[in-house]
């Protein structure tokens, strides 16, 4: 089962290190891993999509805790927050098929960030399958290049993440 | 100040008096220092040698152990011993050289990236890149391996730092940063109530007890436990003197080489009672079929071990000695008494009798290598404090020789590192200057950190190496043996030097026995000795260590005897 972690960890080098070596030496595979900054420039928040059984998840929890630069850990119901990933997707875009690319656009709400004589860029957000779906919609057209960052989330509510 | 005083400042405000280390080039200015300090520094003659004998340090006193080493090689030779306490939960500080800040990342001369190569082996690292946070540091390294779950961890300190002036007020304790690190230690007191509730209860329970009842200190609690209700313990390796081996409550060790009574009480046992221990699988075999009529109560410091390995009833995350006290009041007021579980105890108490550990003489003279480890704890009253290497001995010693205290066996159990227990037992008699500290040695574990004989010879450290010597790498033997169509292959080491020559030319005492009558004698002479000595004991080539489960196997599998 998928599930997401998310991680505060203390902004300091050498820290994400720490956590995909533990991640390595458990043998957990990690699905998509998102790092950025927080509010607080001394914190970290790494979003990380694991795909294993709940014992698992546990575990590797219990295990990131130990950690000494890990301050908290939240396994995220996917009810109780909001899931976004961000796509760049570069596609073959002629004359004749670029309205249709344009219309499909519109319908996910995606962005059209550059156009060229043969592609165009998209920058779609949305949850994991809504991307994907656009993604399945785009394939027919020629896909060039694509990027996504993986997975981030934020539970919603009062209580912080 | 210089950073490098500072680094011996800090060392002695965490009550630091012994360091074990080797010098290098990026450590002349931290060694300039030490000429001048009044902590005592023990040159090994292998950085190896100076990370175990941190180690027995640590065990033998319950204080953190400190070994440090140069940049590189130096540095890359510690990387067993901090595998080795890392994974028996050993508090260790190990410092090592690093080159200069700007030298760093371009594979300069003796240039090694410690704190990654050592990620995956210590509980916390840091490389310092700022003399001004040094005492911020120590502080902190001290504090991470010695509370919770002990460990290693390592502070890399590049030479320029060292060279550094800064301000240093030793009457200043530096604020820790450390907002992620906070060990549980008390219980939850609703599971140590279910807990109670369940021993109560239970008709056959057992405890199992591990070097989480020793890192606690909580040996008193532990005996006060058993006692009340007369329930049988059990020991891991680590957690032998946790309770005393030569009480009738005692089953000795379990698991792979456990006794038979300890493996049969724990496969009929309807409680086990695991306290500061891991369900490592050189105890349980076949998970699914260890203990498989039990209920698990866990008792450990860390949550990460709560159901790693088994799944367990009642987990209660935190020091031992806390819960066990915590404990001892909730069995108190069900009316816990030593005949609560009696038809158990009798039972339990009859497998004993009828299968008992075999230790018999030979015949024809020849030293049984059982019997040498019953002569030497005989000899040695069974106080000594006991190392061991890693493989046949080192069961031998564990069944054999009956520990009565805690911190006086210490072997590597996690890691199984061979050449660990000479030099641990260096650091032990650094620790305890007036004990008699033995290492039950092998003759192929030995070899690999003999080169020690100069430290122990150099700072008058009297350790005994008692080397049950059958001239093979015998566990590996044994496994050929009985699995693999007696195939000894590259398992005979017969070509080994002369080992009484050998300590001699060291300056150590040299001493042999081959037969049995020989042995009481040689060992009274070399205890009595007040200088390091070894003694080379010719036991039976091929005995092996029984009782045995094969790895994976459970109770139905075991070997009692020889076939």
């Amino acid at each position: 089962m998928k599930h997401t972690l998310s991680v505060l960890v203390e902004n300091k080098p050498g820290v994400l290190t720490r956590v995909a070596g533990l991640f390595a030496r458990r043998g957990f595979n990690i699905e998509s891993l998102v790092v950025a900054e927080t509010e607080n420039p001394l914190v970290s928040r790494m979003t990380i999509t694991v795909d294993e059984e709940d014992h698992t998840v546990e575990q590797v929890g219990k295990q990131l805790h130990k950690l000494i630069n890990v301050l908290k850990i939240t396994d995220l119901d996917p009810a109780g927050s909001v899931e976004r990933e961000l796509l760049l997707l570069k596609v073959k875009a002629d004359a004749q098929s670029r309205s249709e690319i344009m219309q499909i656009v519109e319908i996910f709400r995606a962005k059209i960030v550059d156009v060229s004589s043969a592609v165009i860029i998209i920058e779609m957000t949305g949850t994991r399958d809504k991307v994907s779906a656009f993604m399945e919609l785009m394939k027919p057209f020629g896909v060039v290049e694509l990027m996504r960052t993986g997975r981030m989330a934020m539970s919603r509510g009062k209580r912080p993440t | 100040m210089k950073a490098a005083d500072v680094i011996l400042e800090a060392l002695k405000r965490e009550g630091v008096d012994t360091i074990f280390g080797f010098p290098g080039g990026v450590l002349l200015s931290l060694y300039d220092a030490i000429y001048d300090s009044d902590i005592k520094h023990i040159l090994a003659r292998h950085e190896q040698g100076a990370g175990h004998a941190a180690d027995g340090y640590a065990r033998a006193s319950g204080k953190v152990g400190v070994c440090l080493a140069t940049s590189g090689p130096g540095a890359t030779n510690l990387v067993t011993p901090i595998a080795n306490a890392y994974m028996d939960s050993v508090p260790m500080v190990a410092i090592t050289g690093q080159v200069s800040r700007h030298l760093i990342g371009l594979d300069s001369f003796q240039e090694a990236d410690v704190t990654g190569i050592t990620l995956p082996i210590v509980k916390h690292s840091y490389l310092v890149k700022d003399a001004a946070i040094l005492p911020r540091i120590i502080r902190e390294a001290f504090y991470i391996a010695g509370t919770g779950r002990p460990g290693p961890v390592v502070i890399d300190i590049p030479v320029d730092v060292t060279k550094e002036e800064m301000e240093y007020d030793p009457k200043v304790l530096p604020a820790m940063d450390l907002p992620g690190y906070k060990p549980t230690v008390k219980g939850h007191p609703k599971q140590v109530k279910e807990a109670a509730r369940l021993i109560a209860k239970a008709e056959r329970p057992m405890i199992y007890a591990g070097g989480g009842v020793i890192t606690a200190e909580a040996s008193h609690e532990l005996r006060e436990l058993a006692l009340r209700g007369r329930i049988p313990v059990t020991t891991t390796l680590i957690g032998k003197g946790a309770f005393p081996e030569d009480h009738d409550l005692s089953m000795g060790m379990l698991g792979m080489h456990g006794t038979q009574y300890a493996n049969y009480a724990m496969s009929r046992a309807d409680l086990v009672i695991a306290v500061g221990v891991r369900f490592g699988d050189r105890v349980t075999g076949n998970i699914a079929a260890f203990a498989p009529e039990a209920k698990f109560i866990h008792v450990d410091l860390d949550p990460a071990e709560i159901s790693k390995n088994v799944t367990v009833d009642v987990p209660i995350v935190g020091d031992a000695k806390k819960v066990l006290t915590d404990l001892l009041i909730e069995v108190e007021k069900l009316g816990l008494s030593p005949d609560s579980h009696l038809p158990w105890t009798e039972q339990v108490e009859g497998w004993k009798r009828d299968h008992p550990l075999v230790a018999k003489v030979s015949e024809d003279g020849e030293i049984i290598p059982e019997v040498a480890v019953r002569k030497i704890w005989e000899v040695s009253r069974g106080e000594a404090v006991v190392c061991t290497e890693v493989g046949q001995n080192q069961m031998w010693a564990a069944l054999h020789y009956l520990s009565r205290h805690p911190r006086r066996f210490i072997s590597s159990g996690g890691l199984g590192t061979m050449g660990f227990g000479f030099p641990a037992a260096i650091g032990a008699q650094v620790a305890c200057p007036d004990a008699l500290v033995l290492d039950i040695a092998g003759d192929g574990s030995f070899q690999m950190t003999i080169q020690e004989l100069a430290t122990a010879v150099q700072f008058c450290l009297p350790v005994k190496v008692c080397i049950l010597n059958n001239q093979y790498l015998g566990m590996v033997r044994q496994w050929q043996e009985l699995f693999w169509n007696k195939r000894y292959s590259q398992t005979c080491v017969e070509c080994q030097p002369d080992f009484v020559k050998v300590a001699e030319a060291y300056g150590a005492e040299g001493y042999r026995a081959t037969r049995t009558e020989e042995l009481e004698e040689v060992l009274r002479t070399a205890f009595a000795s007040d200088r390091p000595a070894v003694i080379d004991i010719r036991v039976k080539r091929e005995a092996n260590v029984f009782p045995m489960i094969p790895a994976g196997g459970s109770v139905h599998d075991m070997m009692e005897r020889e076939p």
